[in-house]
């Protein structure tokens, strides 16, 4: 007798059909590439999608100079491992005007190194849809965006007008100059990613496991001092303490938290009993009411 | 130490249990659905609350949201943790469809919450469309409203079988079993004829939680299942694996000159290695070779799968086409009657031609006929020219190539379609097959022997058809009239297709409202054709206001034959000229549907020829036309590939 597909099974199923939708009709795809985990996730969908064939499609790193060492490491030694074409931008207007989280405040240094770094590298190459890992269980706003979400010329949402999306028949006509953000992970929740990364061992950038990191408490935050751009304000001490992260974003930008979950099951164990959600180590999402949305409509992934 | 390991080993392993717990739960899609204001959005909000799904930092922003915009007074909105637009938290309404997700011991769930004014029909369609459950909710003081019924329609429409009426705001009635009776017998009577499997009434508060995860004590004399006890329990049966085998080909998978995979993902059905297969258009068979995966060849797959099937020979295979069984293969067929759900502003017009597609497949289609529309209050079939946006109606449809399909009572994927607009690509409509038409089947296109290029040949000429464009008045006709005179005399062999006088004779019958413009313009674009094919250079003159038809239009023409004159001449221009008295009167009001007046004229945007008429003589604008033609001709000599004329 047939096996019944698991939850996992039926999940990836589908994003894998949704890569492969995008490989067969646009002309200039690109995977959005921010080496979290559901990033890793992705990568691997993607590597499964297209088998024994490669990803016929880059990969791209919006960087925006603030990130975890340890995760630009990670990011070149997967791209070498697995042999995916890696493109790194960074919006040259910010780095010649020094744009950095501390002067500018978490608003414009994410505006102008991610989300215009973002749209400065899908007019340069051209592309006509881009993949990227947000799921529908983040957040509010991402709650509502359909799996083919469409953006006009100037990479803008419009949430009040999206396509219908009607079974798996997805609409990818788009005009010159317009694009699709196609999410994959549309579906998925955070335990699943979890499940996922623990039943295929996908590898996962270090800093999501419990360690000693010398950090600094600042905003009611735990910042990882990850180099000494990050200068200390009167009173701050750097204290060694055993952390891990539950999402990656520009160091300055992340909280860490407590927790002495040093395996994957560590974490899912400790994931079971939070009582927090995952964005809220983010100090971008808490800016102002509704920014998600507002950055979407910017052409933030 | 030694005990904190063997502790933290006792928790992976108790973690991996959970894990495997979870992947043996089930998992159920459903919506909720109904009239604006019955609480939709307050029951998600309630069943995410009892079930745990909202962290602290969530708790917190939705207190806050409360207070700024929530419409409960001093309790917590629910309804602000799934309204998550802008927008719809300043108005205070579902504007579009949103995801959730929970879990129970039991179940997993995904919910979509799916906004209730008609306007936004296409999102609540949206949200149905990839559920196997609808909640209806029904506000216990207002009863079964317009909206209740268009979305019970839908849902039936989109193949569900499973309904829950949840009778809400039951508080706010005195917990009265009378009124639950009374509407539950409502909503029973009317949807009889939807051919639902379960219809199970449910009395509940959304906002106080009675009934909802926990059951009720002011209601002693309900005795049925709380909500969340019946979303745990119903069964939605997987029909898709008992059905025959259908893989729709998405990809072509092609690494190197060795390797040849066909990609998708399983329709219905299974497929295991060494099965006959036969490809639904061309109906030749083939034998599955190989079932390709990252990490090994797998034995078989069943539906729901993605795979990559690799074939014993080389038959010719592309996206759209669909691998079947060959004890029961799918209809192929360029005509059917199908179910059609309308989004777009722009209602469906008979004749308009639209893009269809089907999960892999495209091709160009229109509706030939539009049978009837229904009446979404009795249920009533009504007559119409055209579907508006939110109705449901029944058409035919057909398309410009053979399409294999399944009708949708037999199979959700292979029977359904979008339609997509040409010029906006929109979404515009979708489409549930109830079967193939037989026209199609038994007119067969007859083999001549004479070709059309021969007959081009013979007269030693490129057959075009010159499409001039533009308002009454603009001087299409003079412009055209002239430029045969010069081409005839130059010995080409010439008509001309004049829209006044067609209108005499083939489209008597048509009137100027938007659906016969269109029907209007589909006969003259298939006479050109016919003319094309017998070699002639065809002028047509026609005000052919649409884009959308003058697309079609120009897609029915072989590569480069189709040729757009835009005759641009100002709409005052034209009104002063006014060589018929036919503006006079439109602006006076003594005709209806004038283009330029009270018609729109929609611009071409890229023309091939662009006569601005003010300040030129017709002789002038003929020479342009000329001039463009020779060059074309010229260039086409230069890089003939020796297949044209």
């Amino acid at each position: 007798m047939l096996a019944r597909l698991t939850h996992l099974d039926r999940l990836e199923a589908e994003a894998i059909h949704i890569f492969r939708e995008v490989a067969a009709t646009f002309t200039k795809p690109v995977m959005l590439y921010s080496v979290g985990k559901d990033s890793s996730v992705l990568l691997h969908l993607a590597m499964k999608a297209f088998y024994p064939a490669k990803p016929p499609f880059p990969f791209l790193h919006v960087d925006t100079t603030w990130k975890f060492r340890e995760m630009i490491e990670f990011r070149d030694t997967m791209a070498r491992e697995l042999g995916f074409d890696l493109l790194v931008h960074v919006n040259p207007d910010g780095v010649r005007d020094n744009i950095n989280p501390f002067d500018h405040g978490s608003n414009t240094h994410t505006h102008v190194m991610k989300t215009v770094g973002l749209r400065q590298a899908l007019d340069k190459y051209g592309f006509d849809a881009a993949f990227g890992g947000a799921r529908r269980d983040e957040e509010k706003s991402r709650a509502k965006e359909r799996i083919f979400s469409f953006r006009n010329a100037q990479h803008a949402w419009d949430p009040k007008n999206q396509r219908p999306e009607m079974w798996k028949i997805f609409n990818t006509r788009v005009a010159q100059g317009e694009s699709i953000r196609v999410f994959p992970l549309s579906n998925w929740t955070e335990l699943d990613i979890w499940q996922y990364i623990l039943q295929e061992n996908i590898p996962i950038v270090p800093l999501y496991f419990a360690k000693h990191r010398p950090v600094v408490e600042r905003d009611g935050m735990l910042i990882l001092r990850d180099d000494d751009r990050m200068k200390l304000k009167p009173g701050e001490v750097v204290e060694n303490k055993l952390v891990r992260f539950r999402t990656l974003g520009c160091y300055p930008l992340t909280g860490a938290i407590e927790s002495d979950a040093d395996s994957l099951e560590g974490i899912v164990s400790e994931m079971l009993t939070a009582r927090t959600s995952e964005r809220q180590g983010r100090l971008i999402d808490r800016d102002e009411a509704g920014s998600m949305e507002k950055k979407k409509r910017e052409g933030y992934f | 130490m030694r005990h904190a390991m063997a502790t933290k080993i006792e928790a992976a392993e108790s973690v991996r249990e959970y894990l495997a717990g979870q992947e043996q739960k089930s998992l159920l899609r459903f919506l909720t659905c109904g009239s604006v204001d019955d609480g939709k959005s307050t029951l998600i909000g309630r069943l995410l609350s009892d079930t745990k799904q909202i962290f602290e930092d969530q708790l917190a922003a939705l207190e806050r949201d409360s207070r700024k915009h929530g419409t409960t007074g001093e309790d917590v909105d629910f309804a602000l943790l799934v309204d998550g637009l802008e927008a719809e938290r300043e108005q205070g309404i579902t504007i579009d469809v949103a995801y959730r997700f929970f879990a129970t011991p039991k179940r997993k769930f995904i919910v979509a919450d799916t906004p209730g004014h008609e306007q936004y029909t296409r999102n609540m369609a949206t949200g149905a469309s990839t559920a196997d459950l609808a909640i209806v909710l029904v506000d216990a003081r207002q009863g079964v409203l317009r909206q209740t019924r268009r979305h019970s329609i839908i849902a039936s429409l989109l193949g569900i079988r499973n309904i829950v009426v949840a009778i809400n705001k039951i508080d706010l009635v005195g917990f009265d079993q009378g009124v639950f009776e009374r509407i539950t017998a409502e909503y029973a009577t009317f949807a009889e004829s939807l051919g639902f499997k379960s219809i199970v009434p449910i009395p509940m508060s959304a906002r106080f939680g009675d009934n909802v995860t926990r059951r009720s004590d002011k209601m002693g004399w309900y005795s049925g299942p709380t909500l969340i006890e019946h979303l745990e329990t119903v069964v939605v049966e997987e029909e898709a694996v008992a059905q025959p085998f259908r893989f729709p080909v998405q990809y072509v998978n092609r690494p190197n000159l060795d390797f040849r995979g066909f990609a998708g993902t399983v329709a219905s059905g299974s497929i295991s290695q060494g099965d006959e297969v036969i490809v639904a258009k061309s109906g030749k068979p083939s034998t599955v070779k190989r079932i390709v995966a990252h990490g090994g060849d797998l034995r078989s797959a069943v539906a729901g799968q993605a795979v990559t099937l690799v074939l014993d020979d080389e038959v010719e295979i592309s996206r759209g086409n669909v691998l079947v069984t060959p004890d029961a293969r799918p209809h192929v067929a360029d005509q059917f009657a199908a179910n059609v759900v309308w989004f777009d502003e722009a209602a469906l017009l008979p004749g308009r031609s639209y893009i269809l597609r089907t999960e892999t497949d495209q091709a160009s289609a229109t509706v030939t006929d539009l049978q009837y529309r229904v009446n979404v209050n009795d249920f009533a079939h009504e007559a119409a020219r055209a579907l508006e946006m939110n109705e449901v109606g029944v058409c035919n449809i057909s398309t410009q190539s053979p399409v294999a399909f399944d009708n949708f009572a037999d199979n959700r994927t292979t029977g359904a379609f979008i339609l997509i607009d040409r010029i906006t690509n929109a979404t515009v409509g979708a489409g549930m097959i109830l079967n193939p038409l037989r026209r199609a089947g038994n007119i067969h296109w007859q083999s001549l022997d004479v070709t059309r290029k021969a007959r081009a040949e013979l007269k030693n000429q490129r057959p075009s058809v010159l499409w001039f464009t533009g308002l009454s008045g603009s001087g299409k006709s003079t412009v055209a009239n002239m430029l045969e005179k010069k081409l005839h005399a130059a010995g080409r062999h010439t008509y001309i297709l004049d829209g006044d006088n067609v209108r005499h004779g083939l489209n008597r019958d048509l009137g100027f409202t938007d659906e016969d413009r269109v029907e209007n313009i589909r006969r003259v674009a298939e006479v050109a054709k016919l003319m094309a094919d017998a070699g002639l250079i065809v002028i047509v003159s026609f005000i052919s206001p649409f884009r959308a038809e003058r697309r079609m239009a120009r897609e029915l023409m072989g590569q480069g034959e189709f040729v757009e004159v835009f005759v641009d001449t100002p709409f005052e221009e034209c009104a002063k000229r006014d060589p018929k008295g036919l503006y006079a009167r439109a602006l006076a009001g003594a005709i209806k549907n004038f283009t330029g007046v009270d018609s729109p004229y929609e611009t071409p945007e890229n023309p091939e020829i662009h006569l601005q008429t003010l300040g030129k003589t017709p002789e002038e604008m003929v020479e342009t036309v000329e001039t463009w033609l020779n060059g074309r001709d010229i260039a086409e000599h230069q890089y003939d590939d020796g297949g044209g004329i």
